[in-house]
């Protein structure tokens, strides 16, 4: 299936080629690139996801033409793009559901990976690489939404930078120098814009980083076996293209929905009152991408760990800040944590089922960080806090060790051929 | 090594190998300060600038606030708050048992007048600013303040009792001017 480039027939390509191979590269990453042929649809929110980078790149590009970040002005140059500027509202409504639509096509991909243990061996760096993109996202987002500087970018940042005087000694320092000032303020607003704009592209470029990781050592499947031979591939072109194509149309269908018949269900309405630093709203929410980390941060007790003898070793602050980063961080080790050799959930009977209680978890873990921390939504979240670590470290490599993982099928090509009965 | 090592220098290759050895942490070390002097600046680009530090002090006249009631002024971007304690309260914070509190301050070190309780209004938490400035706010199991981000309750004399916020609200510095005069900062 790897013959010569077929485009290389072309003299002006051959001549190009020949001094750079970017169309050889082409022909082998996009083309010839040998694929499962049993990947089902639940590999379609990778492309999904790159889509939507270049979605938040193109758009945000067009936002920054009009968009003013002072803090005198920011909030009236969002509203100025939102009536004036010619198809402000539809640029701004792209951007700002396409944050959502972005996280919501990350968080089904790194679902995917873990009930079909694609973080195994030898994927490990991938799944690394993968994280990173996330961290990087949560960034950009968390940055992005500071910019309208609404009533919740404006308490939301000095929630979150905040975060950052937990940090024993150098705390206050460090959260001085993320503000450029006393408080959250112009200075703020100038570095997160800055940064807003930079942060894509470096995302761009650990993207590129995961894919030659992902075509070294090219794509699992929904069995989680290895490729034995060309028996158990297709080229990628023409049929991944297509298929994934197909999932963009799809995509774009729920993504339209949002943008033109619900552009703020999403959103917070107490984003469209400026900023007040001088009154905080009621009740502080982040956007819904965040909300199970949200939830984390204010499950922890006062004074949580070793609180004895009126001694408090780990302050409730503290405490909350390193579950929530933690239970990011925790995802790095997960290959390790992870004992079973048996990738795929379909053959493990035992870990098939909890993953789904994991995906409840996270999902109370969302529904309680969108209430104020108290009765029991602060339950629910001191719950899934402790389940989503006792899932991760406990269960992960208590299962593998003690569950009978079912027969593995010999080749992805034996049950495709078979009609597809596993 | 040894062969291009000058004849006539007894263990010359060693004594070069060491002297190369030296040279190039040498040149490691210099880097690394380089390295280090050229970030600093970088680092410290982003600390607050010179306009932004210059001291600006507030002055704010007090006699028009009656006992029982509070404001919030501006000072250096942030809300102060200033309330006229009742004698009530005023006896509220000074009967409680210090020891048992989580950042253990007697009433007495936190105010100049034990009637004006001047304070900075931000959450020792994660910032939010604490409702009970005015009426009808909710101010909590203590009558001082209520977070309502994260359910910090603050007593009379702005110390924390209850909730996440590991510290009391802080006492900014300020001088009376006169007797109705208050000069924050
Ligand atoms: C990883 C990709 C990106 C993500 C996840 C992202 C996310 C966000 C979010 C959540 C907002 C707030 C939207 C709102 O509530 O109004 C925002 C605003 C904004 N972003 Fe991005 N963004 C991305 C890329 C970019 C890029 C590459 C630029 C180029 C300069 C950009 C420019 C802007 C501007 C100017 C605003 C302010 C206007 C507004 O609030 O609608 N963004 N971004
Ligand atoms: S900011 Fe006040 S309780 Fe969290």
């Amino acid at each position: 299936m790897t013959g010569a480039p077929a485009m290389l027939d072309n003299k002006l390509v051959k001549w190009v080629d020949q001094r750079l191979p970017i169309f050889t590269m082409m022909q082998h990453s996009a083309i010839d690139y040998p694929t499962p042929k049993n990947l089902s649809y639940w590999w379609n929110f990778g492309s999904l996801a790159g889509f939507m980078l270049v979605v938040m790149i193109v758009s945000g590009v067009f936002l920054a033409m009009h968009y003013t970040p002072h803090v005198d002005y920011a909030f009236a140059s969002v509203e100025r793009i939102m009536r004036d500027v010619n198809y402000g509202w539809l640029i701004r409504y792209i951007h700002m559901n396409g944050a959502s639509m972005f996280f919501i096509a990350v968080y089904i991909h790194l679902f995917r990976g873990m009930y079909y243990g694609s973080y195994k061996a030898p994927r490990e760096l991938l799944w690394w690489l993968g994280i990173v993109i996330l961290l990087l996202m949560m960034a950009t987002a968390f940055m992005g939404y500071v910019l309208p500087w609404g009533q919740m970018s404006f308490w939301g940042a000095t929630v979150i930078t905040n975060l950052f005087s937990a940090i024993p000694f150098v705390g206050n320092w460090i959260v001085t120098l993320l503000w450029g000032g006393f408080s959250v303020d112009n200075p703020t607003l100038n570095r997160f814009y800055s940064l807003h704009y930079l942060l894509p592209f470096v995302i761009v470029g650990v993207v590129g980083a995961h894919i030659w990781a992902l075509h070294t050592t090219k794509s699992n499947n929904p069995l989680g076996i290895d490729i034995k031979g060309p028996q158990d591939t297709i080229p990628f072109h023409p049929y991944y293209t297509a298929k994934d194509m197909f999932g963009v149309g799809v995509f774009m269908v729920v993504y339209a929905l949002f943008v033109f018949f619900a552009p703020n269900l999403l959103g917070d309405p107490a984003n469209y009152i400026p900023a007040n630093p001088l009154q905080t709203p009621a009740h502080i929410v982040p956007e819904w991408y965040f909300l199970p980390y949200y939830a984390i941060l204010r499950a922890t007790p006062d004074n949580f760990i070793g609180s004895w003898m009126g001694f408090t070793l780990v302050p409730a602050k503290l405490a909350g800040v390193i579950l929530m980063f933690g239970s990011i961080l925790l995802l790095f080790v997960l290959p390790w944590l992870d004992t079973s050799r048996v990738r795929s959930a379909r053959f493990r009977p035992i870990y098939k089922w909890v993953f789904w209680l994991f995906v409840i978890c996270c999902a109370a873990l969302t529904w309680a960080g969108s209430q104020p921390p108290e009765g029991p939504a602060l339950w629910v979240a001191r719950l899934g806090t402790f389940y989503y670590f006792f899932h991760l470290i406990v269960l992960m490599p208590l299962i593998g060790w003690f569950e009978r993982p079912l027969a593995l099928p010999k080749s992805i090509a034996e049950p495709v051929l078979s009609g597809g009965k596993a | 090594m040894a062969d291009t090592a000058k004849p006539g220098h007894p263990g010359g290759a060693h004594d070069d190998s060491n002297r190369r050895d030296f040279l190039f942490m040498l040149t490691g070390a210099a880097g690394a300060v380089g390295v280090a002097s050229v970030a600093w600046p970088f680092i410290h680009f982003m600390n607050p600038s010179a306009d932004v530090l210059a001291l600006s002090s507030t002055e704010v006249n007090i006699e028009p606030i009656k006992v029982g009631q509070s404001i919030t002024v501006v000072w250096r971007g942030k809300p102060v708050f200033i309330r006229r304690r009742t004698s009530e309260e005023i006896k509220q914070a000074a009967d409680v048992n210090i020891k048992s509190l989580r950042d253990p301050q007697p009433d007495s070190a936190r105010v100049k007048k034990p009637e004006w309780l001047i304070l900075v209004g931000i959450c020792t938490h994660l910032g939010c600013v604490p409702l009970g400035q005015k009426l009808g706010d909710p101010r909590g199991d203590f009558s001082g303040w209520f977070c309502p981000c994260h359910g910090s309750h603050y007593d009379t004399s702005g110390r924390v009792r209850l909730g996440p916020a590991p510290a009391n609200l802080a006492v900014p510095p300020y001088a009376f001017l006169t007797d109705t005069t208050v000069k924050i900062g």
